[in-house]
């Protein structure tokens, strides 16, 4: 090692009831590096940065900073060090300008109580000019974008005076153009010596951002690499542990009858306004139509119209000849529509049901689930317990709640539970947000098991190489009207053109 | 915990996978720690209540003693050679207890007292199922009695089974008419069932005193005293312990342990409670799973107000027979019913144990029971609101959250 690394975690061992969460963890970080931590959901990567900002204490190994032992008993502790976090989840308080929310418990003050608000806005302005992120000190955080108040949460980190920045899974929540954006800041922060930890499980935004990666798996860690000559698939070999598919191995589609119609479809939304409009498109049996868009582009709407949760305003939603346009959720099921939701905790699961009553979601009111009203448990079980085998559920029997699976296992419950019905439209939206390398394939392979079985697949999703790599056709919306039809073989700068607005698809879609 | 009983704790996880807050928390709905819970509060409660008894000078061992003893539950440790008549006949039997001492008497106190807190609380448990806090209990009681009384005291030639059953049919349906009205308007119009039925309560107060007080409607036969005319003794319910005139027990405790075992196979065997258990813990996952979620809302409300209706209903054909202004104004059934479905956590068996507990605590701390050289009664009438508070209170602080509170340092987050 050229030179000395500016913060060291030496032989952390961390352990909860039941569980190694960190078994001998060596991990360091050089000034103005990008040291990126990856792994799955659960190697360890949250616990070992909790550790590291204070909010958890190992049970043995050491910390050192520019090679002194440091103890940091709590977070106070690690900021007083110059480490700051940023969560996945933001700590802002929403009714609170950018400028209060970032000087909050350290205020510029008048006269030792009032607030100078004047300095507060000065010092952020100064800071966000310094490092090149771009926010208004006066506006409220509930008024500003997602990524903007990403920007907060890292300008609050440098106010107190952060030399080492942890990024928690900070794309999670970010649109692919913000994702680029904060790159960019990355970049600015390193180039001006601050180091930062970035903790993923994307690979190609590790390969993107980072300097080295080092690789946790269950709580171990594999190996710390230069990212400069690390390929996907090596990375993910390191993540899963074995050979990982990236690539969506299918063999051409053989389109059958069409299954879903939509016809001139207009949905208004929750504010009153027309989020979907004149949308038109047709999925046949056997193929998966992808949808591909910025987030909030009608998506959702045009999703719940199909899936009978929403009144479409005008237009007609066929399935397999039935009219669905104004059928509610039961009808919408009855007629063959499958819906992965594109939020598992809100929809698709209900966390504290057990794994068996949550897979009896669409089915309990009919037999051999129920009888005159009454729930045939024998039933459910066997049928619960024969999808919780079929699609792999690890870490739950029937009787575990749903609230208590990894999100990937959460997701494989919703799968089976959807697929399992027998559908004849399958809607697939964002089916892999937040999942891992490994529970990502098994989506993808099953989604594409749906096509080959002659049922036809809706995939709505933000991430463009998901579009690209699953989808027969690729319709792109945009501000709620479809701009554009593209054959698999387009390239992610045309798909990505056509989303924000830029222009017309070869072929409009009819 | 030994490593033996990790080996053993489901669900299993893989190694290096860390528990999830929610699996933690899950905790809560089933297992040990939620049985757990309410016996610490209880505990917790009946030892701040000790604590106010020795302020005021009293031994807090002598004066539970004497509580318990008043409550009856000490009948069942006298076990010795006794005669017992057979329910409804007058043949005699060996019985192990003495069907006539005077804790024989409590108990059957307690136990009617029991009755109403059971269906109120699970009129309470069943809402809360739903995720609706039915705070209007008090009001479907109340509606439920005054359909009884009214029934009761008109046919009064009818065939008695007959009588009693539409006296208890009516009140049932009163308080499911009366909590329906909340339902529909949550589920059309979204008004907080919260302040709809705590107006509906109010409503059901103030008719009740003017069709009972002085010249309403349905005041007795002797003018001056509000009180309603008794009913028919074909409506009354069949006393089977002890002697009706002096309050024996009816069996409508047996139809309240009839409703505890409806309540649970509702919720947890049939298609309904399936659905309310769904809307009450994630409408929106309910509505994408095809229920709708106001036909549930209005239904969990009208079941829900039917168990207080049946409660007022059997108050009145099991031992009160008849009704006045003040009974009325000065009952809070309903709300004893809110603690005892939030002491047993919305479960059949819990409620049914809870209870238990605040009928057995109501009447033993009664002037009736209590030897008043102990401890005074009408301070131990307020020891029983105290207890009952600190429970509502206590469950209200979820002890279990504030045990993961503690723990939160030494647990992943």
């Amino acid at each position: 090692m050229a030179d000395a690394p500016l913060l060291e975690l030496r032989a952390i061992t961390k352990r909860f009831p039941g569980v190694l969460a960190n078994d001998d963890v060596n991990f360091d970080l050089r000034r103005g590096e990008v040291h990126a931590l990856l792994g799955e959901n659960g190697a360890g990567k949250s616990t070992l940065m909790n550790i590291l900002y204070g909010l958890y204490t190992p049970d043995s190994g050491e910390i050192l900073l520019d090679g002194k032992h440091i103890d940091l008993g709590s977070t106070k502790a690690a900021i007083e060090h110059g480490i700051g976090m940023v969560h996945q989840h933001f700590m802002l308080i929403p009714v609170m300008t950018v400028a209060e929310n970032i000087v909050l418990a350290t205020e510029p003050r008048h006269m030792g109580v009032l607030l100078d608000y004047d300095a507060a806005r000065k010092r952020v302005r100064e800071l966000s000019e310094r490092y090149g992120l771009a926010v208004d000190p006066d506006s409220r955080i509930d008024r500003i974008t997602v990524g903007q108040q990403q920007r907060v949460e890292i300008l609050k980190a440098l106010y107190r005076g952060a030399e080492i920045l942890i990024l928690d899974e900070p794309t999670a929540v970010l649109t692919p153009q913000e994702a680029q954006e904060l790159f960019e800041i990355i970049r600015s922060l390193k180039s001006q010596g601050k180091s930062i930890i970035f903790i993923s499980h994307k690979l190609n935004e590790v390969l993107d951002i980072a300097d080295r990666i080092t690789t946790l798996r269950r709580g171990v860690v594999v190996d710390t690499i230069p990212a400069e000559g690390a390929t996907e698939e090596s990375l993910a070999r390191m993540m899963v542990g074995r050979e990982v598919l990236l690539r969506v191995d299918k063999h051409a589609s053989t389109p059958g009858a069409p299954l879903l119609q939509v016809e001139d479809l207009s949905v208004i939304d929750d504010r009153g306004l027309e989020a979907v409009r004149d949308v038109s498109f047709e999925v046949r049996g056997g193929e998966i139509v992808g949808l591909a868009g910025v987030d909030a582009n009608g998506q959702s709407e045009l999703i719940d119209a199909i899936a009978g949760l929403r009144n479409p305003a005008a237009g007609r939603v066929v399935v397999d000849g039935h009219d669905l346009t104004h059928a509610n959720a039961k009808e919408a099921l009855e007629a063959g529509v499958g819906h992965i939701p594109e939020d598992r905790h809100r929809r698709g699961l209900i966390l504290p049901f057990s794994l068996t009553e949550n897979i009896a979601l669409h089915g309990y009111r009919t037999p051999p689930n129920s009888r005159n009203g009454f729930l045939n448990l024998g039933t459910m079980l066997s049928r619960a317990r024969r999808l919780l085998k079929e699609f792999d559920v690890r870490g739950g029997q029937p009787s575990t709640p749903a609230g208590a699976l990894s999100g990937g296992n959460q997701q494989k419950v919703v799968l089976a539970r959807e697929i399992d019905g027998d559908p004849k439209v399958l809607i697939a939206a964002q089916p892999t947000r937040g999942l891992d390398v490994g529970a990502i394939e098994f989506v993808h392979r099953r989604l594409v098991e749906q096509r080959d079985a002659g049922r036809a697949v809706f995939l709505v999703s933000l991430e463009l190489e998901e579009v690209l790599s699953l989808s027969d056709r690729i319709l792109v919306i945009y501000e709620g009207r479809i701009v554009g039809e593209f054959p698999p073989t387009a390239t992610e700068e045309e798909l990505g053109f056509a989303m924000t607005g830029g222009k017309r698809g070869e072929e409009a879609a009819a | 915990m030994s490593d033996a009983d990790l080996e053993q704790a489901p669900p299993p996880l893989p190694p290096g996978e860390v528990p999830s807050p929610s699996q933690q928390l899950t905790s809560r709905f089933g297992g040990l720690s939620g049985v757990v819970a309410p016996i610490i509060t209880t505990v917790i409660a009946f030892i701040m209540g000790g604590l106010v008894v020795l302020f005021t000078g009293k031994n807090p061992l002598k004066v539970y003693h004497a509580v318990f003893n008043g409550t009856g539950i000490n009948w069942f440790f006298h076990v010795g050679n006794h005669h017992a008549r057979v329910p409804f006949s007058t043949h005699k039997m060996w019985f192990p207890w003495d069907t006539a001492s005077i804790a024989a008497g409590n108990l059957q106190q307690t136990l009617l007292l029991t009755t109403p807190i059971i269906l109120t609380g699970l009129a309470l448990a069943f809402a809360f199922r739903c995720g609706l806090f039915n705070i209007g209990g008090q009001g479907q009681y109340t509606a439920g009695t005054i359909f009884a009384v009214w029934l009761g005291t008109s046919f009064v030639h009818l065939n008695p089974f007959l009588h009693v059953m539409l006296c208890l049919i009516a009140g049932t349906l009163a308080g499911a008419v009366w909590a329906g009205i909340a339902g529909i308007l949550k589920a059309t119009v979204g008004a907080h069932e919260v302040i709809s039925t705590i107006m509906l309560n109010w409503i059901a107060y103030w008719v009740g005193s003017y069709l009972f007080g002085e010249g309403g409607p349905l005041q007795g036969s002797q003018p001056s005293i509000p009180i309603s005319n008794d009913i028919a003794e074909g409506a009354k319910l069949p006393v089977f312990w002890g002697i009706a005139l002096l309050q024996g027990l009816s069996v409508g405790i047996f139809i309240a342990i009839g409703m505890l075992v409806v309540y649970w196979l509702i919720i947890n065997r049939t298609t309904l409670g399936f659905e309310v258990r769904a809307v009450g813990f994630n409408p929106e996952a309910a509505r994408y799973g095809g229920v709708s979620v106001a036909r549930n809302y209005f239904l969990a409300m009208a079941i829900s107000g039917s168990f207080a209706g049946l409660a007022g209903a059997l108050d009145i054909t099991g031992w009160e027979y008849r009704i006045g202004e003040n009974d009325i104004q000065a009952s809070s059934i309903g709300f004893i019913g809110l603690a005892a479905a939030l002491l047993g956590r919305n479960t059949a068996l819990g409620a049914g144990v809870a209870s238990l507990l605040f009928g057995a605590l109501i009447n033993g701390t009664s002037g009736r029971q209590l030897d008043p050289s102990i401890f005074r009664p009408d301070l131990a009438g307020n020891l029983t609101t105290i207890i009952q508070g600190l429970v509502i209170l206590f469950v209200g602080l979820n002890l279990g959250g504030i045990g993961l509170w503690l723990k939160k340092r030494r647990k992943p987050a």
